[in-house]
């Protein structure tokens, strides 16, 4: 998060407590009965605030909404990850077994056991 | 409770019927029973209005696809004579990458032709994604509500994946922790907005996905000469089952067996604010799957549309481990990359059909869109991050929410027989807990259980008897 104050019209995200933990529903796991319900909303910022700032943004919707500066441009960085290795096998081990068992079906010298 | 949750909970009611355009209240007929027939031919629409309807904005007529290679392989270690063919509808051609594009579709009429301004609906799941994209065809205001992120601000990379595709498309997300106060910050968005509840339990929604059913009714007999023998369908809140059903059931394939399908998530609370990240699947899951099969009417409209139990005549789990595992073989074998949630009806259909005669032919009626995020690879990655062990072994020793066990051969795929006798009973102790307390079911009411169960108003009468007795 930049420390510099967002821009009025930037494209920010705020965070704002919803609930309390006292106030939160009934019959909620500890774990969850302990936190507060919290909530993101993007817009576009109506002033000029510092990160964790109290602002308003308007929605996408046209809603005014108002919470704690969060993020300014906020990005997405979820990827695809690392090859698992438990599976970077298995498209190899499972051609070389159909085509054993293909090749044995139709009574060539494949071995259907092949790629077990 | 807050005075200010249980203020707007109050007025659940009402903000509901502004919200959805209809009045539940005349399908009522006593404490249990309703007139679920009549509440689903509310809307109007004729099978064939909700195809136009859908041709006209990208949704359906999704292509039927053998998988030859994935039948092959399970006849390599079948039973000899085994091996059922196995199809798929590829459900990810849809305009916004899912089957949810049906019932988005469906809504975002009703909701255009009422003259609203904009809709908004519940889910972190691919419905957001459906209802944003038709609700930009219609040049509709969205707004999507999603459990999103544990108390740290750490999402699933699924569910960051659907907000993006969301915002792609238009719509303001309203991003929340866990737990069950989302409904109630839905209805506060209802009431200051006007909008219409895109709800994915209306009657509307759930209507949309009979044209799957049809469609892959119609399909499989154009090319094998009947309908299929098995349909496998991933099953959460039920209206996947229950959509698809009464669209075979419209096409005449009446012996067509309903083959439900959950990620066994047993064990999880859906409410856990640790348990949250520790599941590797947001939907199609036991969590959502046997709440719903058991008690339909705990969804965000007053009366379920999705009522998967009148439908299914076998329901399957398999582990997280089996369904990742499976959803690489597609890739690799038939060319089909797609969302592992969305494949896992696939894992349930290679356990089914190696157990089935070949002539049998079981149909997989739904894919998922994939990519960064909402892929196989991002959720073993970010399950492993987060503590949870991912092996290669026997899938058997899957522990929901600790590990993660990747099959090391195909033989190891195995589904578990859910038991539905005790899932009825479990629906009727529900369907009389929710009755003002001292009611007697009447002659009309048994007569409602044992159709919203598959099941006899004798077999009805029993349960209620051992109920009682055990009470």
């Amino acid at each position: 998060m930049s420390a510099d104050r967002c821009r009025t019209g930037q494209w920010v995200e705020v965070e704002r407590v919803l609930l309390e933990p006292a106030d939160r529903a009934a019959n909620l796991p500890e774990e969850t009965a302990g936190k507060p319900l919290l909530v993101w909303v993007k817009g576009f910022a109506l002033g000029e605030t510092a990160p964790g700032d109290e602002c308003e943004v308007e929605t996408m919707t046209g809603r005014v909404v108002r919470g704690r500066l969060s993020d300014l441009d906020p990005a997405y960085t979820h990827t695809f990850g690392s090859q698992p290795p438990e599976l970077a096998g298995v498209g190899r081990d499972l051609r070389a077994r159909l085509a054993g068992w293909r090749a044995a079906a139709a009574g060539g010298p494949g071995d259907p056991k092949a790629g077990e | 409770m807050t005075g200010r949750t249980e203020a707007i909970m109050a007025r659940k009611g009402e903000i509901m019927r502004r919200a959805l355009g209809m009045d539940y209240a005349e399908f009522e007929r006593s404490p249990i029973a309703f007139d679920y027939d009549a509440m689903m031919a509310a809307h109007g629409y004729s099978l064939d209005d909700i195809v136009a309807i859908q041709a006209a904005v990208g949704v359906g007529s999704t292509p039927l696809l053998e998988l030859r290679n994935l039948t092959d392989l399970v006849r390599s270690y079948a039973e000899p004579g085994h091996g059922a063919r196995i199809f798929v509808k590829d459900e990810a051609a849809n305009m916004a990458g899912s089957f949810k594009d049906r019932r988005a579709s469906m809504s975002i009429h009703v909701a255009r032709e009422k003259g609203y301004a904009g809709v908004i609906a519940a889910t972190s799941g691919n419905y957001g994604a459906a209802v944003a994209s038709q609700a930009a065809r219609a040049s509709l205001a969205c707004i999507i509500c999603q459990e999103a992120f544990d108390s740290t601000h750490l999402g699933q990379p699924e569910i960051i994946e659907k907000a993006r595709i969301c915002e792609a498309f238009g719509a303001e997300v309203v991003q929340m922790t866990v737990g069950p106060e989302l409904f109630a910050h839905m209805l506060e968005l209802l009431d200051e907005t006007g909008y219409f509840a895109a709800s994915l339990y209306s009657s509307f929604g759930v209507s949309g996905i009979e044209t799957l059913g049809w469609e892959l009714a119609t399909e499989m007999r154009e090319r094998t000469g009947a309908p299929p023998t098995h349909v496998v369908i991933t099953h959460a809140g039920g209206g996947n089952t229950t959509g698809t059903a009464r669209g075979l059931k419209r096409a005449g394939a009446t012996d067509t067996q309903i083959v439900s399908a959950s990620v066994d998530l047993s064990g999880l609370h859906m409410a856990s604010d640790t348990d949250f990240n520790r599941k590797s699947f947001t939907t199609g899951h036991t969590g959502f799957g046997v709440p719903f099969a058991t008690w339909p009417d705990r969804a965000d409209v007053p009366r379920n549309a999705a009522r998967s139990l009148r439908y299914m005549d076998r329901y399957l789990t398999v582990s997280q481990g089996e369904v990742f595992y499976v959803t690489e073989a597609l890739a690799k074998l038939e060319g089909l990359e797609r969302g592992p949630a969305g494949n896992t009806a696939m894992a349930a259909a290679m356990s089914l059909a190696r157990d089935l005669p070949r002539d049998a032919t079981v149909v997989v009626q739904e894919t998922e869109y994939t990519g960064a995020g909402k892929h196989h690879w991002a959720q073993l990655n970010f399950a492993r991050e987060r503590g949870v062990e991912v092996r290669a072994g026997d899938p058997r020793e899957n522990v929901p929410g600790k590990s993660i066990v990747i099959p090391e051969s195909p033989e190891q795929i195995r589904a578990t027989e859910m038991d539905l006798g005790r899932m009825r009973r479990s629906y009727v102790r529900n369907a009389l807990a929710h009755a003002v307390e001292g009611y007697e079911p009447t002659a009309e009411d048994i007569a409602f259980l044992a159709e919203d169960t598959n099941s006899t108003p004798e077999a009805v009468e029993e349960i209620v008897a051992g109920l009682r007795a055990g009470a």
